[in-house]
Parts: structure tokens; sequence; C-alpha cells
């Protein structure tokens, strides 16, 4: 492999040469240490169950579909109803949250649940949220072990199980979140997703399922507890 | 790519009489800015946001060096690689040596502008490995060994029967009979061949719209999810990126995130932002084992501290190309190398030199239109103009003009002599035309009368019928 | 003018494509400023505001046309200008142009507080809402990109056509899109300019109307050239002309006297 720490040197040495003195170097660093907030919309500042709305409406509006489901136990049923509704096949693959481990599956008998990361014959996924971000309808997931990033994008149908809480209003409201759970460090992967895959690349026709899912399920979960 | 920018006018020329192209680009042109001046309208901030892009970028900038240093720490400290690059001789090679090192054959990509800049593919080609792009319009392009026609939508330039066309000249096993009329048919298709791609390649690569100093992260923004397969299906991610991709905290890369995609596709969010952070960590059953940053600068420090440095600002949201009437005329590949329209005036000759692309900087009307969309607020007709001030300082512009401008400024600082001499010429030309009230045809105004007539002057001056008027007053 | 206000006095810059090709903008621009209570003065040291120099990169030339022009007009209340593109280069890119040398930046900036284009000086700065003017006919309006880019001009001119008698304004779709004139654009580059103008003209002639309107003449002249190049029978003025009502001094631009 190239040495490339002359080329380091002299990049930074130029940069350094053209901007004359660095006595802004303080400022950046500060800026670095607190992360201050830029202009941030006023649309998602409100209140949370406005918040909530507003994360379905937009999330509707970018072609994912939204469903609002009481409490965890309801989802075998709901489910094993969507896709019996698209004629998919009975067959999912969860992802390994222990968020999820208190879904009833065995009450949905039809239904073939594995954990795992993904597969390429998987055609369905179940996932958490780490949140969702009202202002754009965008889902926040982050990568661990608990939340393999293959099941976001390879299987065709993706489902998330989203509780009511996960909801933020803004980024910067989600970028909090991050930073208290996982204090100095970044996730391997932070996916936000807004709506299914899609591509406008031949003659500029939104086509859903480009690469990743051409669906994205959405079942929000109202109660909180648990 | 060898750039043919110094064609620019028979480019240009070729470009307009090909019907199929001007169909394309006649529909195509409308729906960007549409979409964008919806989601302006939209968000009540987007033009307060624009100034903060702008100033933000600015602060960036003037503190390069901190950030870059700061980014290349983080990256360090997560177990990623950061390879600073002066060239994209430099860049290549950092690129092939990972793939080396890694045994690689197949080698997948997502979009990357920096990746055409430096010619990646050709270079991986031609050392035996199997580059792949994988956004849709990237892979027809590379299958028809095309360079991209737009910097977001790079098969812009061609219909679905072309695409279908390339399907099944290069998908051998197609079936003959297979019908491949829609979108969502050639879609379905690309993907399935793509799918195998993913799970063969021991290398993905992709650009990165944003650098984080302050998590070691890189960014990037699409819609199909392709950079995402590129990116955790490899046993190796490699970035490539070019300097003044960087912005210091999450919070600044929201700010530019809330611009992009509105400006570039009209979209409130683009539908994947993914946040990429070293290689994967134990316990994790996917995701990379290695993550390299291809740094590149070519060229960008030099921008620094120069009338050119605005030009760094730019987040390649396209929006400059969408709503310019030259880009609308001759579409993408008329500019003969990797960025074209507006920025591409601004950043080919910064790249490839005056001498190979001056005619960019020239073919622009500064309608300003560019400028008024631009989320950085890049003054680019400025920047053309100082493109054009280079030019005349080197002598580097068609003699016939430079006489031409030299001859009118001699008179212009001369105002008894001016005003004398477009009496003259007003008078001739006035009788000449009066009987048609304009020409057809007028010597050395060739130019102007290939396509338009010449309306006729109205025979004096106003300077000297307001003198004559003043006289009787 | 016998108000206690002494008359704002304005020096017009008449432009170089005024002064040779269409005089009448001139005087409808004199007319206009003086119904409103102006003195109108034409300096006659004036030439070119510079800006073929200046977009040719010709930084020099484009200076010392810059210093005569500043020189030509210091003293009056006003600068006004049938046209935002000489307008622009008046108002913005003096200062600009000038500013490595402080003595003349100081004018440059002092004559940039006081230029205008003329109907949004009549609109903006006179307060001007309505015009004593008959033209029947339907016009469409062409928004010329420095007169809109660079000096916000966009409602000011139908504000006021809106005020002659027997108008009509039909809107043009892709108003805010060039023409293809771009100075030396439209023979550096005869090809593209043509395939703009003729888009624009297609939009013009969908419209329905028979005038064509807009405020600089460059633009004008290109439109012009290619209607009539094309055989049509729509009439192009500058809005000055309607505003002031002289339309029945001189054929629209490009037709026979
Ligand atoms: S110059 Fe501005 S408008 Fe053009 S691509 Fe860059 S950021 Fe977008």
């Amino acid at each position: 492999m190239a040495d490339t720490s002359s080329a380091r040197a002299q990049i930074l040495g130029g940069i350094r040469k053209a901007l004359g003195s660095a006595d802004g170097a303080d400022e950046a660093r500060r800026r670095l240490a607190t992360h201050p907030r830029n202009l941030v919309p006023a649309r998602a500042q409100i209140p949370h169950a406005d918040q909530v709305e507003l994360f379905a409406t937009m999330a509707t509006e970018v072609a994912a579909t939204v469903e609002r489901l009481p409490s965890l136990d309801e989802v075998p049923r709901a489910v094993a109803e969507y896709l019996a509704g698209l004629n998919l096949p009975a067959e999912i693959r969860v992802a390994p949250d222990p968020k999820l481990d208190a879904v009833p599956w065995d009450q949905r008998p039809t239904l073939t649940v594995t954990r795992g990361r993904a597969r390429d014959p998987d055609a369905i996924s179940v996932t958490g949220a780490f949140a969702a971000v009202a202002e754009t309808g965008t889902l926040m997931l982050i990568s661990g072990p608990e939340h393999p990033t293959t099941l976001n994008f390879m299987p065709d149908t993706h489902i998330v199980v989203l509780k009511r809480g996960e909801v933020v209003g803004t980024y910067e409201d989600a970028w909090d979140r991050l930073r208290a759970a996982m204090p100095g460090a970044m996730p391997r992967t932070v996916n936000l997703i807004t709506g299914p895959s899609r591509t406008g690349d031949i003659e500029q026709r939104i086509e859903l399922g480009a690469h990743g899912p051409r669906r994205l399920h959405i079942l929000l979960i109202e109660d909180d507890a648990g | 790519m060898h750039p043919t920018t110094h064609a620019f006018p028979e480019n240009a020329r070729k470009a307009l009489s090909d019907e199929r192209l001007q169909k394309v680009l006649s529909t195509a042109g409308t729906g960007f800015v549409e979409k964008r001046r919806k989601a302006a309208e939209r968000l009540p901030e987007f033009e307060a946001l624009r100034d903060q892009g702008r100033d933000l970028k600015n602060h960036v900038l003037a503190n390069l060096d901190t950030y870059l240093e700061a980014f290349e720490a983080k990256v360090t400290e997560q177990g990623g690689h950061v390879h600073w690059c002066r060239t994209d001789q430099e860049a290549r090679d950092a690129i092939l040596g990972i793939c080396r090192k890694a045994n690689a054959r197949t080698v997948t990509k997502g979009k990357s502008m920096i990746a055409e800049e430096i010619g990646i593919n050709d270079y991986l080609e031609a050392n035996g490995l199997i580059p792949i792009e994988t956004d849709l319009g990237e892979y027809i392009i590379q299958l028809r060994h095309e360079p991209p026609s737009h910097i977001i939508a790079p098969a812009i330039h061609l219909s679905k029967e072309d695409v279908a066309e390339t399907f099944r000249d290069a998908h051998t096993e197609l079936p003959r009979d297979r019908l491949l009329d829609e979108p969502k048919v050639l879609i379905a298709e690309a993907r399935q061949v793509l799918r195998r791609k993913f799970q063969e390649a021991e290398v993905g690569i992709t650009g990165a719209n944003l650098m984080i100093a302050e998590t070691g992260s890189t960014i990037i923004v699409t819609n199909e999810g392709n950079g995402d397969l590129t990116q955790i299906l490899p046993r190796i991610h490699v970035v490539i990126a070019t300097i003044d991709k960087v912005v210091p905290t999450l919070e600044d890369a929201t700010l530019v995130l809330r611009l992009l995609a509105r400006s570039a596709t009209g979209q409130e969010a683009s539908a994947y932002t993914t946040v990429s952070t070293g290689p994967k960590r134990p316990g994790d059953v996917d995701g990379p084992e290695e993550f390299h940053v291809v740094l590149l600068d070519n060229g960008r420090s030099a921008l620094l501290g120069t009338e050119f440095q605005d030009v760094l600002r730019c987040i390649r949201c396209g929006a400059c190309m969408n709503h310019c009437p030259v880009y609308g005329s001759v579409g993408g590949h008329a500019y003969g190398w990797v960025y074209p329209g507006p920025i591409g005036s601004v950043m080919q000759p910064a790249l490839l030199g005056v001498k190979e692309a001056g005619h960019l900087p020239n073919a622009s009307t500064f309608c300003g239109r560019c400028e008024a969309v631009c989320p950085m607020r890049i003054p680019l007709p400025k920047m053309m103009r100082h493109w054009r001030e280079k030019e005349f300082e080197q002598g580097l512009q068609p003699a016939t003009m430079r006489r031409g401008l030299g001859v009118w400024g001699w008179f212009a600082r001369r105002p008894a002599l001016y005003h004398a001499a477009t009496r003259m010429a007003v008078k001739a030309l006035g009788a000449l035309g009066r009987g048609k009230g304009r020409f057809a045809r007028l010597p050395l105004a060739e130019g102007w009368t290939r396509h338009r007539d010449m309306p006729a002057p109205e025979g004096k001056t106003f300077q000297q019928q307001w003198a004559e008027r003043k006289g009787k007053r | 003018m016998s108000d206690q206000r002494p008359a704002p006095r304005v020096g017009l810059f008449v432009t170089c494509l005024v002064d040779v090709f269409r005089p009448t903008v001139g005087f409808a621009a004199v007319k206009l400023l003086e119904d409103a209570g102006c003195t109108v003065e034409v300096p006659s040291a004036q030439t070119c505001c510079g800006q073929p120099a200046f977009n040719s990169g010709d930084r020099k030339t484009a200076a010392d046309l810059a210093r005569n022009t500043i020189a030509a007009f210091e003293g009056f209340d006003y600068v006004v200008v049938p046209s935002g593109s000489c307008g622009g280069q008046i108002k913005h890119h003096y200062k600009e142009l000038l500013a490595d040398d402080p003595a003349w930046a100081a004018r440059a900036h002092h004559l940039s507080a006081r230029t205008y284009e003329l109907v949004s000086f009549l609109a903006d700065v006179l307060g001007v809402t309505n015009v004593e003017a008959r033209y029947d006919g339907t016009v469409t309006y062409h928004d010329s990109c420095s007169g809109l880019r660079e000096l916000g001009i966009k409602e000011q001119p139908r504000r006021l056509l809106n005020s002659v008698d027997g108008l009509t304004i039909n809107e043009l779709p892709g108003a805010e899109v060039c023409c293809g004139f771009g100075g030396t654009f439209c023979v550096k580059y005869p090809d593209i300019s043509n395939h703009m103008v003729e888009a624009k003209i297609a939009d013009i002639t969908k419209t329905g109307a028979d005038t064509l309107l807009a405020g600089d003449m460059g633009c004008l002249l290109n439109m012009a050239g290619k209607l009539k190049r094309e055989g049509s029978p729509i009439r192009v003025r500058h809005v000055a002309e309607v505003l002031a009502g002289v339309t029945d001094e001189a054929p629209p631009i490009g037709d026979k006297t």
C-alpha cells in the first residue's frame, strides 16, 4: 500500500498555508465538543401526540404504510393479516431484538418465524426501531447484534415495530437520544429510512423497490409499557 | 475518462441535433424544477437554512485542517483507516492496493462523482478486477460505456427503450421473449442481476455526501438502497471522498441534509440516509470487516484562499444544472467530462485547466438562475466570470473577439468619438434597414443572423436626437 | 412642478442598445420620469456601462468605463436606466470592480445607492401606481434575467401595465427562463442561443398574446429577431413604450415603418 503520510503532511500543509493563521482552531474544537444546534424547522417542534401524528402523515406520504396497534400482543395477528392481504408467504425473518421477545408469535402458528440476519431468500423482515423522526416520517435504525443491517435492505418487505415513545420531533432530538444511549461512540451503521426503496433513474418515473424493500410497513404500537 | 471539454461547441451542436436527446431533455428539465420549488415552499425556514448552510461551509473551509484531523482521529479510533491522497493517481493506487490486499476480484460500487473523477472503474478493470456499478442509472451507463450525463440522474439522457436494448445486449441469459417494456420490469431485471453481484463482491466502494468530524462517520444519501448493500455485504467498505466534504457535527450534517434532498429531487428526505462509522463491531452479525476512507485532495486545497474558494461549498445536489437553460439545451455529455452544468463550468477549469475547459465558463448567459437556487449560495456566474478573466489575462480568447472588444473599448472610453461613431453607424444601418425594419443578413453579425433577424436601428441615435431637441428647447 | 419639494434631478443612463437601436425607449423613459415629476438630464459624457468588457474578463476596460460612468453621473439625485442588465452592472458590479481603489470604490458605492432600473424606480421609489396610457391589445411579459434576479423586478411592471387602458396581460409560462441573449453569448454560441430563443418564442406564441414586452433591449432584439425570422405577427416593444403611451410614435421592434 502506498505511503500516505507525506501526502497527509502536504495536504494539511497546503491548507494551512492557504488559510494563513489558524486561530479559528479553538472555535472549531469547541463546536466539535458542544455540537450546537443550527436552525431547526418549527414543523416538528410540537407536543408529542402531534409528533406521532406528523410522523404517520409524513411516512404515509412517502409510500410507507402505517398500522396502529394497541399493544405488542397484536403484532402476530397484524403481520399475518398484512402478509395474507398481499398474498405474501407467511415466513418472516425477525431481528434478534430483545424488544421483540415479548411478541407472542406462537399465537399465530401459521407464521414461520426465524431470527437472525437476513439471508438472500428472505422475503420479509421484522425489526424494531431506535427512533422515528416526525419531521420527515423517517425511521432511525441502528446496527448491533440485536439489529443486523441486512434486515433493512435485503428482503422485499420490511415490517418495523415502532413504539409510540420512540417517535421524536426532529433529527436533533434523535441525535440526542443516540448520544444518550451510546455516549462517546457510534454504532457501525445508522440508517435513516424514509419510505421504501425507490428510483427515478428510468425516465424520471418513480418506481418502488429498486434494491431495497419495495414495501415498508410500520406497526405503531400505542401502548408504551413493556 | 478522457475529457472532450475543449470540443464543447461541436459537442453542443451534436446534442442539439440529436432528436432523441432533445425529447428527453425537454421533459426531464421541468420535473426537477417543479419538485424543488414545491419542497422549498413547504419549508418556511428554507431560505434561512440556505444562509446557514453557506455560513457553515465557510466556517468549515476556514478551519479545514482542524476538521480533517479530527475526522481522521475518530475514524482511526474506531478501527477504520484514512488514506490521504493528493492526486487522482494516488487515490486509484490506494484503492487498488486495498483490493489487492483483499485478493478481491469483484468490486461493487455505489454512486460517486469522485469515483468518476478519478476514473476508478477503468483502472480497476485494467488491473484485472471487475468493478460493477450498482446505482441503476450508473449500471445502465456502465453497460453502455458512457459517462453520466447528470450528477444525480446519470442516465437521464436515455429512454426506457434504450435501457431495454442495453439489458438485452448485456444480460445474455435473458430469454428473448421476455417483455422489457416498462420501467418496473427493467428495474426488477437489474435488481436480480445486481443482487448476485453484491454477494460475490469482496470490496464495496461508495462515495460520501458528508464526513462528520465529531464521530468519524461518512454519510451517503440514496434512494435505491444500493449504496447500503454495497457497504454491508462485501467484506471491505471503501469510501472515496474529497476533503471539502467534511462537516463538524451530526447537527451540522443535518443542516446540509435538510437542504440536499429538497434541492436535488424535491424530496423532504431521500429514502436512505446512511451514517457509517468504522468496521462492524464485536457481536455484529453483518457489516464490513474493514472500513477505509480514501481522502482525496485533487486540486481542492489549491482553491482555498482564491477567488474560487466558494465553489468548495458545493454539496453536489444538481439544482444548478436542473435550472440551467444551457444544460437544458445540450445535456450533460456536451460538457465533455465528469461535472456538467454550472458547477461543471466552474469546477472543470479548476480540475482540467482553462485551456481544456475554457469554453464552459463562456457558454453562459449569466442568467443567474443557478445561483438563485444553489442551496449553498455559490455565486456561480461570478466564478465563471473569474475564469473568463483568467482566460483574458492569458490571452486565450479568440483573436477576433479580442480585437473587436479592443476597438469598442477604445471608443467607449472616449465619449465624443464614441457618439460620432455610433451616429455614423446608425445612420448607415438605419438607411439600409428602414424598408423592412430588420436585416436577414448583416456583415460581421453572422453569429446573430444565422438564426434570427437583426432589427434595424431607427436612424438617429438617442444622443443625437436629444441634442437636437435640447437645441430647439 | 410647483410642489413644496423640489423635483428630483434624474440623470438618464440611456444604454448603448437604446441609444443605437431604439431611441424611442429613451424618450419614453424621459416622458415617464417627467410625468412623475422629475427633471431629466442626459449627460453626454456617458457611453457604455462596460458590461461587455466585464463579462468578457477584461476588468481593466470595464473599470475604466465604470469610472467614466461614475464621473458622468455625479451630482444627480438619481440615476435611472431603462435596462435591468445595465442597471445591475452599475448598481452591483462597479463596487466589486473598483473595490481595490478606495477613492473610486467610495464613489461607486455612492452611485450604486442612487441607481435604479426605470420601472422599479417609478413603482418603488416614486410610488407611481398608475400611468396615463392606452394600449389596445393582449400582452405577455418576459422577465429579463438581470432585472429579475439582480434587482428584484417582477411585480412592478405588471402592476403598472395593469393601469394601462385597454391592455390585458397573459402570463408567459417560464417567464423567468433566459431568452438566450446573454450579450456576447448569442454570437459566441449561436446554436445554443438559438435553441433557447426558439423555446422562448414557442412559449410566447402559446400565450395567444399579440404583443411581447420586456424591460431590456438585448432580450427584446433577440426575441424580436427570432419572431420576425419565423414570420410571427407578434409585436415586440420595450415596456416603457407602452407605459408612456408612445406606441404610435414608432413601429414595433423589427417591424417596418
Ligand atoms: S453548485 Fe450549488 S446547486 Fe450546483 S450542485 Fe453544487 S450545491 Fe448544488
